[in-house]
């Protein structure tokens, strides 16, 4: 299977924005925070032809930053992106049309004032996909393959449920033609019954198209759903990347294994109580990660050398990359 | 004190705005006993947060509650003069919202505020009121709380600061708590411990609890009885593990196979089509039978009536019960 | 737009206040053909008919239902003429603030950076002072007329569009819409044109209308210390400092009538422009 897209120990760092204010303030005596984030630490992961790759973690993990640096949106601080061996960037600016990406909130993602037809057309119109005279064929045409009527094409956004509008957001990242579609929490703001509808939406238009994805949730069940292979991270790295079922069936990193367990599950019968379990302790502040094994101060495995030695991400008979020294 | 805590009769909430009258809530009735813990499930629009809001007076205009009864431990609640209400919340009924900041003030210390709550409802001494809240800290898990008193809310994580919303709700032991969501904006190990820690709560301390929620999964490992909301009706109640087990409700079987879980991986799921119904134009029938497989004419002339309580399922074709 | 305006309508002062705007902006407008007199003829004048009261029939049979002023002009048609003057310096000096403001502003958000920091520091330094003090500056040192005069009002506006511009754009640039234009990607110029541009209107409508009765209510300061137009033709504020030096002797409607047109004018702006702010504003939205 040939490797899409890649990353390559990407770290991307946010320095705090220092202002004038901030300056007179800091001379004036004041403390002023200048550490900068490291939202993503030493990534590397290659998205194969054809499969979908999950990305799970908690919030502040790292998954949507890395999610938009392998969108081509964000640029690495360091490490390398590339779609097949071309980089998705130049300098600040997204240059490939091949990666498109799906956004979590459909209420933020299309511009209040652009009829939708607009908001699919513009894209591969500013790119020739499609001269303008055809875009309107274009237009009704995704219309219709992600289920909406043709004759929308001229409403706004508002006039739109959350579930239509992804519809919407769906056709417009699909229009460009991409090779890659990258997925950021695309169902986390839309309720179950609706959920249902754009993952089967999604199910099929993957197959139909034989698009390569990156699908990014924090909702275990929703990844287990469309994800082939799954990394899951923690503090800005990937704990543990492999096979979906086998993650899922047999997780390996502690982290992994706790946040499994801490899903509740539907409970039809016995005892609810042994449902979910959850994981003691919380998150650290990414600000100042705690040394060695970014997790060892939650686990119940955690010896000396987690306290000292940072565990690489190493692989194991089947396939499965974990980072852990005792699993 | 026989009866159940909390009983609410045919309670129905609207809202009057410019577009025509939103039925938020058109006919609820249900009934909460102590220790018991109700979880309430829907979907957005469904009424199950006006619900929660409407059983505590808490509905901002333009709603209002147009009909029905609330009966807490006795008392009537519709029509109660907004000071008895407000007595009665801080002291035997409380509220965790679904964002803690809606709670929090940010500008005062968590002990403070605590301290506040406390002694605006009893007349105990600062010190005993810091104590209290030390104490109800420590209860929801927070660690070291007698010195994280003088800490401000956003010193707190956003599931510490739930924490701190919910041990607010708990000073002065409640005799029921109605969460609106109050998991839904945190991380999962996080909300695994909270909801842990409510379970253990409701059942050492006999707090009747309504759990109002978007999941499913998170009912079924927490609650007693679930009620599902559609539409602003309950179209289904009964002991958690009979509903989610054999659901009779189309709509309840709808919203258990959208799950993902519900199918192999990789598999379509088994969609409800189409989309919640606009509560300022429900059709005249059934509200679920536009969307509904087993939708036949009745369904879309006559609504279903309401049956006895117990199991029931406002449904002209209900499922068969396995 | 039919939804705007019935919420619009539903503030009885603000449908005032715009009505007043509509019928002050087309009496200016239609000023020649309704104004009894045309007071920039010298011809039509009569030194006889100076500083009379109002209701007083002047000797070429007008009746001059506002009075006279100091030159014997009917100060109803004055009061048109300088409306007049004074809407298109106000309107002027808007128009051109709006487009140098905005652009500076969107300039500022969009190349972020030394070209942000250098355009912004200006700009505050600018809001830091009082505009009347820099307008006079600058009036003393172009001399009178109308370009001068729209350049100094222009000069001392610019700066609250930039504001606003760069705080609307910076808003807009952060959310997901834009990003989501960057993630297809769409040229830069379409991003800004099509996409920021539209979304940072509001506001800048809003800040607008408020200043095109600030530039109306400086160009009247200006006049009124004798630093606006030529007398020849005299805005709403050189009338008011014309019959200024008689109010003592009791003649005070040839300050104080067109004193009363230029605080209509300027109040029925600001109410439309709050109304504008407070439709505008999603906070205040239910």
């Amino acid at each position: 299977m040939s490797e899409v897209l890649t990353a390559a120990s990407v770290t991307r760092r946010f320095a705090p924005r220092i202002t004038l204010g901030d300056r007179i303030a800091a001379a004036l005596g004041a403390k002023v925070d200048r550490r900068p984030v490291q939202a993503v630490t030493d990534v590397s992961l290659a998205v194969r032809k054809g499969e979908t790759l999950g990305l799970v973690g908690e919030s502040g993990c790292g998954k949507s930053t890395l999610g938009r640096m392998l969108a081509g949106i964000l640029p690495p601080s360091a490490g390398e992106i590339r779609l097949h061996g071309a980089a998705p960037m130049r300098g600040r600016h997204k240059t490939t049309t091949r990666i498109q990406t799906v956004f979590q909130d459909p209420y933020a993602s299309l511009n209040p004032r652009i009829r939708i037809g607009e908001a699919i057309a513009e894209g591969p119109v500013a790119h020739g996909l499609v001269t303008r005279a055809a875009a309107p064929a274009m237009v009704a045409d995704w219309l219709r393959r992600v289920g909406l009527d043709p004759a929308y094409a001229t409403r706004f956004p508002h006039q739109f449920s959350g579930g239509q509008r992804q519809r919407v957001a769906i056709a417009r990242a699909l229009a460009m033609q991409p090779e890659v579609l990258v997925c950021d929490e695309p169902v986390a703001s839309l309720d179950v019954s609706i959920q249902a509808q754009i993952l089967n939406l999604f199910l099929d238009l993957r197959q139909e198209l034989g698009l390569t994805c990156l699908f990014i949730s924090h909702d275990l069940s929703v990844v287990r759903h469309v994800s082939d292979r799954v990394a899951v991270m923690y503090l800005g790295r990937i704990v543990e990347i492999g096979e979906a079922g086998r993650i899922y069936a047999a997780p390996r990193h502690p982290y992994t294994q706790g946040l499994l367990a801490s899903v509740p599950k539907l409970v039809l019968s016995g005892d609810p109580a042994a449902s979910f379990r959850p994981i003691p302790g919380e998150l650290p502040s990414p600000l100042s990660p705690p040394a060695g094994c970014a997790f060892h101060p939650r686990c119940a495995k955690a010896t000396d050398l987690c306290r000292q030695e940072r565990p690489p991400l190493s692989p194991r008979e089947d396939g499965t990359l974990v980072a852990c020294h005792h699993a | 004190m026989s009866g159940p805590l909390l009983s609410v009769r045919d309670l129905r909430t609207h809202f009057l705005t410019r577009a025509g009258v939103v039925k938020a809530v058109e006919g609820v009735s249900f009934a909460l006993d102590r220790g018991e813990i109700l979880g309430l499930v829907g979907e957005s629009g469904s009424g199950k947060s006006v619900t929660g809001f409407s059983l505590i007076g808490l509905v901002d205009p333009p709603g209002h509650i147009v009909g029905g009864s609330i009966r807490f431990d006795g008392q009537e609640l519709v029509g109660l003069p907004v000071q008895e209400l407000r007595r009665l919340r801080g002291r035997r009924i409380a509220m965790v919202f679904q964002d803690p900041a809606a709670t929090l003030n940010p500008v005062l210390t968590i002990g403070t505020q605590m301290t506040l709550a406390v002694r605006a409802h009893d007349g105990v001494s600062e010190r005993a009121a810091r104590d209290l809240a030390a104490r109800t800290l420590t209860r929801v898990g927070i660690p070291e709380a007698a010195a994280r008193l003088d800490a401000y809310p956003h010193e707190f994580s956003g599931g510490m600061r739930q924490r701190v919303a919910i041990a607010t709700a708990l000073l002065h032991g409640p005799d029921l708590i109605i969460a609106d969501e109050p998991t839904t904006a945190l991380d999962v190990s996080i909300q695994a411990q909270i909801l842990a820690e409510m379970r253990a709560l409701a059942k050492e301390s006999g707090t009747a609890l309504i759990w109002i929620s978007h999941d499913l999964a998170t009912v079924s490992s927490l609650a007693d009885r679930v009620l599902v909301m559609y539409a602003g009706r309950i179209v289904e109640s009964g002991p958690v593990g009979a509903v989610l087990r054999a659901p009779l409700h189309p709509y309840t079987r709808g919203l258990l196979d959208s799950l993902p879980a519900m199918a192999a991986p990789g598999q379509r799921l088994n969609q409800i089509p189409g989309s919640t119904p606009s509560l300022l134009s429900l059709p005249p029938g059934c509200p679920f039978a536009p969307r509904c497989p087993r939708a036949t004419e009745i369904c879309r002339t006559d609504p279903p009536r309401v049956e006895p309580p117990g199991r029931l399922a406002l449904c002209h074709h209900p499922l068969e019960a396995a | 737009m039919t939804a705007f305006w019935n919420e619009y309508r539903e503030n009885w002062v603000a449908v005032i206040a715009l009505a007043v705007v509509v019928v002050v902006v087309s009496a200016a407008l239609l000023a020649p053909w309704i104004a009894p007199q045309d007071p920039y003829d010298l011809a039509n004048l009569d030194l006889m008919d100076a500083r009379r009261p109002p209701g007083f029939v002047g000797s070429n049979g007008y009746v001059h239902w506002l009075g006279t002023d100091a030159q014997g002009r009917d100060l109803f048609s004055a009061i048109l003429y300088g409306l007049r003057i004074s809407l298109q310096m106000g309107v002027a000096a808007g128009a051109v603030a709006l487009a140098i403001g905005t652009t500076l502003g969107i300039l500022a958000a969009q190349a972020g950076g030394k070209i942000e920091q250098a355009i912004m520091r200006v700009v505050d330094l600018q809001l830091s002072f009082p505009a009347i003090l820099l307008a006079l500056v600058l009036v003393a040192v172009l001399g009178q007329g109308k370009v001068p005069l729209v350049i100094a009002l222009v000069t001392a506006q610019y700066a609250y569009f930039a504001r606003t511009a760069y705080g609307a754009a910076t808003a807009e640039r952060q959310k997901d819409y834009v990003e989501a234009a960057r993630a297809t990607p769409l040229p830069g110029r379409r991003v800004v044109f099509r996409h920021i541009l539209p979304n940072c209107l509001p506001p800048l409508i809003v800040v607008g209308t408020v200043q095109v009765a600030n530039a109306i209510a400086l160009e009247a300061t200006l006049s009124f210390l004798g630093l606006g137009l030529p007398p020849t033709e005299p805005s709403l504020g050189m009338l008011i400092a014309n019959g200024f030096q008689y109010m003592m002797s009791g003649r005070t409607w040839i300050s104080v009538y067109p004193g009363i047109a230029l605080i209509i004018l300027i109040v029925a702006i600001n109410v439309v422009g709050d109304q504008l702010r407070d439709q505008f504003n999603p906070r205040l939205r239910r």
